[in-house]
């Protein structure tokens, strides 16, 4: 067969607005893998995309068993898309496991791919079945596509001679074939990707893969159960040059960027943790651009080691998730009371204690307000979006710079391992972030006073090496100037009061809170983090259904905007929906004493849009106009 | 390094802070080494961080006008590893406690040690927690009545040194916070010596642990109940240098050399670049058995881990060029969306 023949269908092709998919399989079957290649292809043919890998804590789980699932489900659509789709148009499942623990999810109609080879006897009982789901009458509800994929995977690369498991490790891409085939999906960027991973001395096994990959391709243009294929037209996007970026990726190289806007030199110093390592391995990639890495003992070596290289003048960086966080919680105390920059980056996942190493959650967020000993504020900001990474930590390291403080900034799993298509920005437009060490004593009058102040109440960042300024820091309190240490009752009063009030005037460099749809009515949906996606779509179908209801991301958590509290007094109600039991909605309520109410829910996993519409709607009086548009 | 203009005196290295020890303390003495070492081994004031964790020790680096971090209990290491890292230039000085660095911060101790970062721990082993006000420590020894224990310690105690050489440290040494001329002196060679240089000092804490290591201070006995390592020479001590240590098989023993019987050719020949097995056995070295060793226990050179470090980076640098964020940003696939 020819590659033209590959590349355009004979069969008819139906365009539809947006598909989402959701592949799974045991975690060996590189479900993960496939899904970041029709993600990545999809962006390539101008889709918008976002993302929602699902994968066990276990490296390893058992084979075929319900334990060791992976998942990844996208959707790619011709219109903007902020979530990975509540409604699945279609799942392939690579083994009975994978089919009985996601089957829910599929309405009723959807299409339904199986790989029939893995549903066998020994993988029923894998799977804790007695009988075969597809046999199961409830699969007329679907449209059911048996391919047996073991085989025909293997008869397809038989003539490459592998042993029998490299052969049957081909069928993920033999399944990816079938997908792209489906969804019109263009097979040049994964065969580039094929050939470049396993091209080097592993040939055959480059090639046997991108047989697998156009024999699926082909099935699908053969069997005659798949009448008609589908595509769906680039997106609307704003002109320029993209690429797909993962969140853990945007926040590396946003602080690259922070580096070279404020002419410093990254040193990042972390302990392994998901679902924050990727961070760590993607900046040790990274040495050309003087990046410093430093895999330290634990969190706390890790924190204390860019508390130590803030002193020295380099921008110390430290990531973890809430069990790390929480080990780091007394140097970061330590980093207030030196007024130190520095960067402490939380990836969240599912909380307390162990919880869930690789799901999604919301529930440091008290954490990392209000985990520390004494009165320790400090700013901290939320990414809202794997691409937001990138912008938030550059604002971070502004602010941790101007005010000389440290910055938390709030990831989370979703985000991090989640992809969406990323504008990539003009490195020249990037403005400096200007920072200054003082060269000469600020005391005509004897020693240089290390905690004298500018008017944004921030301490010169003096650093070793600078004849004349030698000073002492540390973690007692200290006489406001001199610096000297000092236990008297009004200068402790008065230091906790300029230190509380260095972390309010964070609101004079932020710009203020933005509202999406009407400026004043029924209700106000409040929400933080990496539930926008959700929360955003969610209240444009509200709005469409003409509900009297506004979006205000809070991407500020400490401090709040400064026109935030002014925002909520314009609705009569404020929802928060959050993946934690409230924790939002406590700040607000303090802070404004306004009756906020929750939408709250730790599942490990992320809001559907449909939750958050009939929330919405429950909470608002029904339309002027009638509720024509579907919640999908 | 210094010329005729620039030539440094302890003066140069006084804080305008009080000192805050109770009189009579330890520590004033390794205070007044250091201020009198600072300027001979010749690193400007500026050049020159100190580190510390939290306890009385910990104090110090308020009172030596150099730049300094008085950090969090047990931490100092992590710190003192982050700057040293990020600014090889600088001369760190890390500054403990018994406490901070064998209790709270012993994970950091050993990996600061393996690591070897060049910089220069002074441990003030007082046997004892001077500021939380006596209570036992990880080096206080087995019966030892403290506030914590009021019928005796029951753990077993940490030796430093050997942890040390556990961690394969590079340079390894102890002394005594009175005899002076030897402190200043190790305090000197460890400055010298390229990556971790450890340095146990024993310390009288007079509050809460008097007379700890009275054996070791004293003029009267200290010569009988410590032997100074010097490289190269016969193991021999004693007020008439008449006893020397002597390898027999996996063990140290104490010899009379008196009667002549055993020459001083069988005696053990220190060598500071000797098989850490060696190292560990005068680490096992213990009053009143044996007398305690003072000096320098082990110098060798390993790259530093700040060489190593940066190496890498520099090595990045030249095989890549000197990273693009533009070109970083574009590589992959990308696409582009018309107007
Ligand atoms: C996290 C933490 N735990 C406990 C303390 C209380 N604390 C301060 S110093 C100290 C022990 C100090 O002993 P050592 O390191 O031997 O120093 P010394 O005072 O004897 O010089 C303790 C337990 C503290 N400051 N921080
Ligand atoms: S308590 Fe002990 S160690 Fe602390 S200052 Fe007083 S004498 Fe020195
Ligand atoms: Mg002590």
């Amino acid at each position: 067969m020819s590659t033209e023949s590959l590349s355009s269908t004979e069969k008819p092709v139906k365009f539809v607005s947006g598909i989402t998919v959701r592949l799974v399989g045991d975690s060996g079957d590189g479900m993960q893998l496939l899904g970041q290649q029709l993600t990545n292809t999809s962006a390539l043919l101008g889709n918008d995309v976002a993302t929602f890998p699902d994968f066990p804590a276990e490296i390893r789980a058992p084979r075929g068993t319900r334990a060791g699932v992976s998942g990844f489900q996208v959707q790619f659509a011709s219109h903007e898309v902020h979530t990975p789709g509540d409604t699945l148009d279609a799942l392939v499942a690579m083994n009975p496991a994978a089919l009985v623990t996601n089957l829910a999810d599929l309405p009723k109609g959807g299409l339904l791919i199986v790989n029939e080879d893995s549903f066998e006897e020994k993988d029923l009982k894998l799977a804790k079945l007695n009988t075969s789901p597809l046999e199961d009458p409830s699969m007329e509800n679907y449209r059911l596509i048996k391919v047996p994929m073991t085989r025909l995977t293997k008869e397809a690369v038989a003539e490459f001679g592998l042993g029998s498991k490299d052969a049957d490790r081909c069928k993920n891409f033999f399944a990816m074939g079938l997908v792209y085939w489906l969804y019109g999906r263009n097979m040049d960027a994964t065969l580039r990707f094929i050939h470049g991973k396993f091209g080097a001395g592993k040939s055959v096994i480059a090639d046997a893969n991108e047989k697998a990959l156009r024999s699926g391709w082909a099935f699908g243009e053969t069997i005659e159960a798949l009448g008609h294929s589908y595509n769906v037209e680039a997106a609307k996007l704003t002109p320029g040059t993209y690429r797909n970026i993962m969140g853990n990726q945007a926040l590396a190289w946003g602080l690259l960027a922070a580096a070279q806007r404020s002419g410093k030199e990254v040193f990042y110093a972390s302990y392994p943790i998901t679902p924050a390592s990727d961070i760590l391995h993607e900046l040790a990639r990274y040495k050309n651009f003087g990046v410093c890495t430093f895999q330290a003992e634990d969190e706390i070596a890790a924190v204390c080691a860019a508390i130590g290289a803030a002193y020295g003048g380099q921008m110390g960086v430290t990531t973890s998730s809430g069990p790390g966080i929480a080990l780091k919680t007394e140097a970061m105390g330590l980093a207030i009371m030196l007024e130190l920059p520095l960067l402490v980056i939380d990836v969240q996942r599912g909380g307390p204690s162990t919880g869930l190493p690789t799901k999604t959650e919301q529930a440091d967020l008290l954490q990392v307000m209000f985990g520390r000993n004494g009165e320790a504020p400090l700013p901290v900001l939320a990414a809202r979006s794997p691409g937001d990474c990138f912008e938030i930590v550059q604002e971070a390291w502004m602010l941790a710079t101007q005010l000389m403080l440290p910055v938390v900034v709030l990831s989370d799993g979703y985000i991090a391992n989640g992809a969406e298509p990323w504008l990539i920005p003009d490195v020249s437009k990037l403005s400096p972030i200007k920072i200054e060490h003082p060269q000469g004593n600020n005391n005509p009058n004897g020693p240089f006073k290390p905690y004298l102040r500018n008017e944004l109440l921030a301490r010169p960042w003096a650093i070793p090496g600078t004849p004349g300024l030698m000073h002492r820091v540390g973690g007692i309190e200290k006489e406001d100037g001199t610096g000297n240490i000092s236990y008297d009752p009004e200068n402790h009063q008065k230091m906790v009061n300029i230190r509380a009030q260095k972390v309010a005037n964070a609101a004079k460099l932020l710009p203020p809170q933005q509202v999406l749809g009407p400026q004043s009515g029924e209700l106000l949906v409040l929400s933080w983090g990496g539930t926008y996606g959700a929360c955003l779509t969610a209240v444009q179908q509200a709005q469409e259904a003409g509900r009297s209801v506004a979006l205000a991301h809070v991407r500020y958590l400490n401090p709040f905007p400064s026109n935030l509290g002014e925002i909520i007094s314009r609705y009569e109600k404020v929802l928060i929906p959050e993946l934690n039991m409230g924790q939002l909605r406590m700040l607000i309520r303090s802070r404004y004493l306004v009756d906020a109410v929750g939408y709250n829910k730790v599942k490990g996993k992320p809001f559907t849009v449909t939750e958050l519409f009939e929330k919405i709607c429950e909470m608002t009086k029904s339309a002027h106009r009638p509720n024509a548009v579907s919640t999908k | 390094m210094s010329t005729a203009l620039n030539v440094l005196k302890a003066d140069d290295f006084a804080s305008d802070q009080d000192v805050r020890w109770c009189p009579g303390c330890g520590d004033y003495s390794i205070l007044a080494q250091m201020k009198k070492v600072l300027p001979e081994i010749g690193i400007p004031p500026e050049q020159t961080v100190f580190i510390s964790g939290i306890g009385c020790s910990s104090r110090f680096p308020y009172y030596v006008n150099t730049y300094g971090v008085h950090s969090i209990h047990g931490r100092a290491p992590a710190v003192a590893t982050g700057l040293k890292l990020s600014r090889p230039d600088l001369s760190v000085w890390v500054i403990t406690g018994d406490g901070d660095a064998l209790s709270i911060g012993g994970n950091h101790f050993i990996h600061l040690l393996r690591r070897n970062v060049d910089l220069n721990i002074v441990l003030f082993n007082n046997r004892i927690y001077g500021l939380t006000k006596g209570q036992y420590s990880p080096t206080s020894v087995e019966g030892q009545i403290t506030k914590s224990t009021p019928m005796g310690v029951v753990d077993h105690p940490l030796n430093p040194i050997s942890i040390a050489i556990g961690a394969e440290a590079t340079f390894i040494a102890r002394s005594v916070d009175s005899n002076i001329k030897h402190l200043a002196t190790v305090l000197k060679r460890a400055a010298a010596h390229r990556g971790t240089s450890f340095v146990e000092v024993y310390q009288n804490c007079n509050v809460f642990n008097d007379g700890a290591f009275s054996y070791a201070q004293d003029k009267a006995t200290r010569d009988d109940t410590t032997i100074e390592l010097e490289h190269g020479k016969p193991m021999i001590f004693g007020k008439n240098r008449d006893k020397g240590i002597r390898l027999n098989g996996l063990s140290l023993e104490v010899v009379d050399l008196a009667d002549g019987k055993v020459k001083e050719d069988d005696l053990l020949f220190h060598d500071e670049q000797a098989d850490p097995v060696l190292v560990y056995l005068l680490s096992r070295m213990r009053h009143p058995a044996f007398p305690e060793p003072i000096g320098v226990f082990r110098n060798v050179v390993h790259e530093t881990f700040e060489e190593a470090v940066r190496g890498q980076i520099d090595q990045a640098v030249s095989q890549r060029g000197k990273g693009d964020l533009q070109k970083l940003f574009n590589s992959g696939d990308t696409w582009t969306v018309k107007a």
